[in-house]
Order: structure tokens, then C-alpha cells, then sequence
């Protein structure tokens, strides 16, 4: 059970006594975690690149200050407890369906900003009908994808995403593809699609593509909102604790591997943006 | 009183979503309830500003629910058999999550894709579960194109009362035939939404969240003592059934929906060769009128069950009589329908001529 904490970290400093009220000034902070972030330890394995996304998504809701105007949903996977760190209204779908749940939200919401977070068992398998139907309506929604090539939650299953030859507890020779198939590239599926207004891919495991992909996650919103239809933000990830390796090697994993097979960048923009 | 017409059951039903300010449908095409979206299709959304949207799949129609619903929305869904089990895991989920929406089942015969005509094979499905899980929906059976309409606005009401969903078990014939019916007058559609919906977190309060998901054992045990308690409420406070000729009753017929209204006109049958026969119709099949059957068995010399399946409300009626009098089944199955004839040769042949054998032994 998660107990909810709240560590001040000044408190903190002081009580070790180095607290140097002179340092510790709004002026000089660099780091701090965003006020629509729910104050509490999430679940999620050291190293793992959810935590980041959450950050980052939760730090574009606050800039762009539409707390009360943003309603999400959870997929079933990791992230399954979404809804416990990120400070807005949300609803828990079941497993694949976030993107149907969305439609039923955002139509009767159309004010609303409406948002799905998934990672890739959820997306790209059992709910890929949901997903392309979805892009295919053109349903002004955000969808932020989180593809680390595992399934994480049920301990290191092969998924759609599961690079050829990769090890997971289901392909543990490796990821045959002559039997299991290839993995699937979901956002270069969907981008073909009229509906679809935006696709990015980008990676939260270096600082400066957590930047890019803040700058993408906000993008997508303001598109939302002009209403140009469907928008999906892919973030290539890491799964240190089911690929078997420490958070630095996971994260040499991704540079190495996942983003040579999935390209980052952009796959479809607005016209004329 | 209201606008008097001449309507197809489908039809009936969706023009009674409209009137009812029925805030969003989300539905699937299958035979033999089509004519919802299409009658919704027309010009729902002009008249009062509802969602129609056809969606993929099933899956995807009670999943569109979940999330309308979620925003405290009047939602609705309407399908038949195969696509009632294809959303049978939605249905947990909104049953768990403690969400309120209405669907109706055009029940066709079955197992499997079965046929198109109509069917009472899905009561085990509608009134005992379904999906996974510990839950229960309330479910109504109309048995005349009036209760198509009637019953849209009560089980509106009853599920945003109970936040629980609510489910029209209905089956092809209602749904395709036409009778006269009175519509109420058109409901405004809510502009308020309740406090639980997942609208936009509010200034200066906790967010909303809608889910089913309690990992500790101890809160999941918390959640689903408060929804039998729920139940138990229902079953107390909402039992509907209809009930004629009892006072005088040596037997009883009982069958909800068109089997009951068959088995009415096979009462009048028995009544006129001067059996004294009487009628027993649950109209709301969860919660069961367990009591009345209870009541009425200690009198009778015994109850005939009809139903257009291979007997399910029969193991209701049985319980409820608790052994107190004989209890016997007739049934047509895969969309055949009894006539009332068929009914009363039946009972004789059970009851009248069964006795009689009985006495030679």
C-alpha cells in the first residue's frame, strides 16, 4: 500500500543541518515537481522512464494552467495507477480500451482537454482496434504512448512492440519472427490517417530529448484544442527491472536498440505548423 | 397525457431515449434491433443536442458508456445477444465502478450467432452476472411496445438512483412489432452534472477518479459489501411484477416479456374450459418478486413457468416457492414462439391429465 507522504525537503536539509536559507530561494531552484503532481512515492521501478512522462505531462498541465479544464484516463499496465500521482480528474479503463473511453468522455466534453496514457500491450494489442478507430474519427484527443517493447506489469511478457530477437519471458530464445510475427509501429499505422492531426515519437532517457518531448506533449494539447483532430505522442522507454539490466544500461538499451528500429521525430504535423 | 402513435418496438424505444434527455448514445448494427441507431440517426441530435455515435465495435460502444457516464451523463446502449456478450466485460467494469446507464438487449436466439428471430435465452446472462464478478443489473422486461417506452424513462431513473446500470431485456418480436403507445413529453436534458463526475477537477477540491480497481483485499471486500447492500436495497424498495387472478387461483401462470403476454391470453384459454387459472409477470426480473410466488404457493395446487428458452426464470420461481407447490417448465427454444393454445394443451397435459394419472396409480 502506497501511504501518502509529504517530505518537505527543506525540513529535511534543516534537519541535517545544512540548511543555507541564503541557496535555497525561488530564484535558484532548478528542480522542483509540479503542483498538479500528487505529493506521494509512486510505485514505479528506480530507473523507470514513467515517472519522468508523468513529471513532464503534469509540468505542461501546469504551464499551460488547465487543471480544471483536463480530464484523462488510465490504461490497465504500469501505469495502471496514473490516477493516483496525476492531480486531475480521471477515469480507470479496461485493459485496451482507453481510447473508446476517451470518445465517451470527449463527446459529451467537447470543451473539455481529454487525454489517454498507455503503454504498448495496452495500445498496440489488445486495444488496437480502439486506437485506430479512434484516429480514424479524428477524436480530439491526446494520446501518449509509452512503448518500451515489454509488458511490465505482468513481469516481462513479450509485447507487440518486442524488437526481433529481444528475450522477454515469452519469446526467452528471442523474439522469432518467422513465429511471433514483427513488432508493430503503430504510429507510422495511424499516421496515414485523415483523422489524425499530429504523431511524434520522441524518448525521455536523456535530458535533452525529455525536453523535446515536454515541447511535443504541449504541442498536441494546443492542437486539441484548435480542434485538428487526433494526436499521439509515442515515447520510446525503458523497462530496467523485465529487460534485466540496471537503469543506465536500460537507458544505453533504448540509444542503442530501440531507437534505430523506432526513428525519433516527427511523423505527422498539422499542415502548415 | 401524451402524444398518442402507432410504433415499431425499436423505434418506440429510441424515440422514448430522445424524450427521456437522454444525453448520449453510443451503438453497434445487429439484426433485430437495428432501427435504434438508425431511428437516433435521423435527427436525434437536432431535436435535442444528444451524442448518436456508431461506434467499432460492441467493446468500444459500452467502453464510449463507461467514459460518458464517467461525466455523469445520461448514456445509453442498445444491442442484441452476441453484442450483449461481447460487452459483458464493459458491464463489470461500470457495475464496479458504480457508474449509471441503461442498455437494452433485443434478445435473438442462440447459443452462438443462433438466429435472428426472438429469444429468451439471455436471462441467466442479464439477472446473474454475465461478466465477472460479484454484480448485479437491474433488469426490466417489458412486454408490450408501451413498456419499450415507459421503461427507458424508469430505467434512467432507477439507475442514476442506484448508480448502477440498468438493462431492458427484451427480445426480436417486441422490438420489431407495432402497437399503439403513449409518449411522455419531451425531459429537458440535466445541466447539472453530480459530484462524482469526471468533468474538469474543481477549484479548490480532491479530483475526481472513476475506477474499479482496489488492490487491497480488504478495501475490494469494503466495495463489494456497499454493492450488495445496493442490491439488497433494490430487492426491497423496487420489485415490479404484474399480478391477475390470483384470489381465486388453483394454478398460476408465470413468464416475463412476450412469453407472459402469450401466457396471458392461454389463462383466458383455461379460464373459459373453467380451470382457475391466474398470472404472475416480473416486470422487473433484478430485483426478483420473490415474495408474491412465496405468498401465493401455499394455496395453489400448481405453477406453470413459460419461457422462450430452455428454462432459466424458472429456478428463480422454483427458490421463491421453496418446495411449497409443484413447479413444472414449458419452453420453446432457438426463436420459436408458443402459442397460446400450445400453453394450455400443455398445461392440461401436465397438470389436469398428470393428476388424473396420477390418481390411477
Amino acid at each position: 500500500m502506497i501511504e501518502k507522504t509529504n517530505i518537505n525537503i527543506l525540513e529535511e536539509l534543516d534537519h541535517n543541518n545544512i540548511h543555507h536559507p541564503e541557496i535555497c530561494i525561488e530564484d535558484n531552484i532548478v528542480w522542483k515537481k509540479p503542483s498538479t503532481l500528487i505529493d506521494t512515492p509512486m510505485h514505479y521501478c528506480p530507473g523507470c522512464g514513467h515517472s519522468t512522462a508523468h513529471k513532464i505531462f503534469m509540468e505542461v498541465v501546469e504551464e499551460m494552467g488547465i487543471q480544471n479544464e483536463i480530464i484523462g484516463v488510465a490504461p490497465v499496465g504500469c501505469s495502471v495507477f496514473a490516477y493516483h500521482y496525476m492531480d486531475v480528474d480521471m477515469q480507470e479503463a479496461a485493459h485496451g480500451r482507453a481510447c473508446a473511453v476517451a470518445t465517451g468522455i470527449k463527446r459529451v466534453m467537447p470543451d473539455k482537454y481529454v487525454f489517454t496514457y498507455q503503454g504498448d500491450g495496452d495500445l498496440a494489442a489488445i486495444g488496437t482496434g480502439e486506437t485506430i478507430h479512434a484516429a480514424n474519427r479524428g477524436e480530439k484527443i491526446l494520446v501518449i504512448f509509452i512503448n518500451n517493447g515489454i509488458y511490465g506489469m505482468t513481469s516481462g511478457q513479450m509485447a507487440p512492440t518486442t524488437l526481433p530477437g529481444m528475450v522477454s519471458t515469452t519469446s526467452p530464445y528471442g523474439r522469432d519472427v518467422n513465429t511471433m510475427g514483427y513488432p508493430l509501429k503503430i504510429s507510422e499505422l495511424i499516421a496515414h490517417l485523415p483523422g489524425v492531426a499530429y504523431v511524434t515519437r520522441q524518448s525521455v532517457h536523456k535530458p535533452a530529448n525529455v525536453t523535446k518531448t515536454k515541447k511535443a506533449l504541449k504541442k498536441a494539447l494546443e492542437y486539441q484544442k484548435q480542434g485538428l483532430g487526433f494526436c499521439l505522442v509515442e515515447i520510446v522507454s525503458n523497462c530496467p527491472s523485465n529487460w534485466k539490466m540496471t537503469p543506465l544500461e536500460s537507458n544505453r538499451f533504448v540509444e542503442e536498440q530501440m531507437i534505430p528500429f523506432y526513428p525519433l521525430g516527427d511523423i505527422k504535423v498539422p499542415e502548415g505548423k | 397525457m401524451g402524444e398518442l402513435k402507432l410504433m415499431k418496438g425499436n423505434e418506440a424505444l429510441a424515440e422514448a431515449m430522445i424524450r427521456a434527455g437522454c444525453d448520449a448514445y453510443f451503438g453497434y448494427p445487429i439484426t433485430p434491433q437495428s432501427e435504434v441507431l438508425e431511428y437516433l440517426s435521423k435527427d436525434a441530435t437536432k431535436r435535442t443536442g444528444m451524442v448518436v455515435l456508431q461506434a467499432e465495435s460492441e467493446i468500444a460502444a459500452i467502453n464510449m458508456i463507461y467514459g460518458a457516464a464517467g461525466c455523469g451523463r445520461r448514456v445509453m446502449t442498445t444491442s442484441s445477444s452476441p453484442g450483449i456478450s461481447l460487452m459483458q466485460e464493459g458491464l463489470s467494469y461500470i457495475a464496479g465502478a458504480e457508474l449509471p446507464c441503461l442498455l437494452a438487449n433485443v434478445v435473438r436466439g442462440g447459443p452462438g450467432l443462433g438466429t435472428i428471430q426472438p429469444s429468451q435465452a439471455d436471462y441467466f446472462q442479464a439477472c446473474k452476472g454475465g461478466g465477472h464478478g460479484d454484480y448485479k443489473l437491474i433488469v426490466l422486461a417489458p412486454s408490450s411496445v408501451q413498456e419499450m417506452v415507459d421503461f427507458v424513462k424508469l430505467g434512467f431513473e432507477l439507475a442514476e438512483k442506484y448508480r448502477n446500470p440498468a438493462m431492458i431485456l427484451t427480445d426480436g418480436a417486441i422490438g420489431q412489432m407495432m402497437e399503439k403507445v403513449v409518449l411522455f413529453d419531451q425531459i429537458e436534458r440535466k445541466k447539472e452534472f453530480p459530484e462524482w463526475a469526471t468533468i474538469g477537477k474543481k477549484e479548490g477540491k480532491e479530483r475526481n477518479y472513476i475506477t474499479s480497481l482496489h488492490i487491497q483485499p480488504d478495501k475490494m471486500e469494503e466495495i463489494n459489501i456497499r454493492l450488495q447492500n445496493k442490491y439488497k436495497e433494490m430487492q426491497e424498495k423496487e420489485v415490479r411484477y404484474q399480478a391477475i387472478n390470483l384470489d381465486d387461483a388453483d394454478y398460476i401462470f408465470t413468464g416475463y416479456g412476450l412469453a407472459a403476454r402469450i401466457s396471458m391470453k392461454a389463462m383466458e384459454i383455461a379460464r373459459d374450459n373453467g380451470y382457475k387459472v391466474g398470472l404472475i409477470r416480473p416486470i422487473t426480473l433484478f430485483p426478483f418478486p420473490t415474495k408474491i410466488y412465496n405468498e401465493i404457493s401455499k394455496k395453489l395446487k400448481g405453477i406453470l413457468d413459460i419461457e422462450m428458452n430452455a428454462g432459466q426464470m424458472v429456478e428463480d420461481v422454483r427458490l421463491a416457492v421453496n418446495g411449497q407447490t409443484r413447479v413444472e417448465f414449458f419452453g420453446r427454444m432457438g426463436g420459436m414462439i408458443p402459442s397460446p393454445e400450445e400453453i394450455y394443451e400443455q398445461f392440461i397435459k401436465i397438470f389436469i391429465e398428470g393428476e388424473k394419472n396420477d390418481r390411477k396409480d
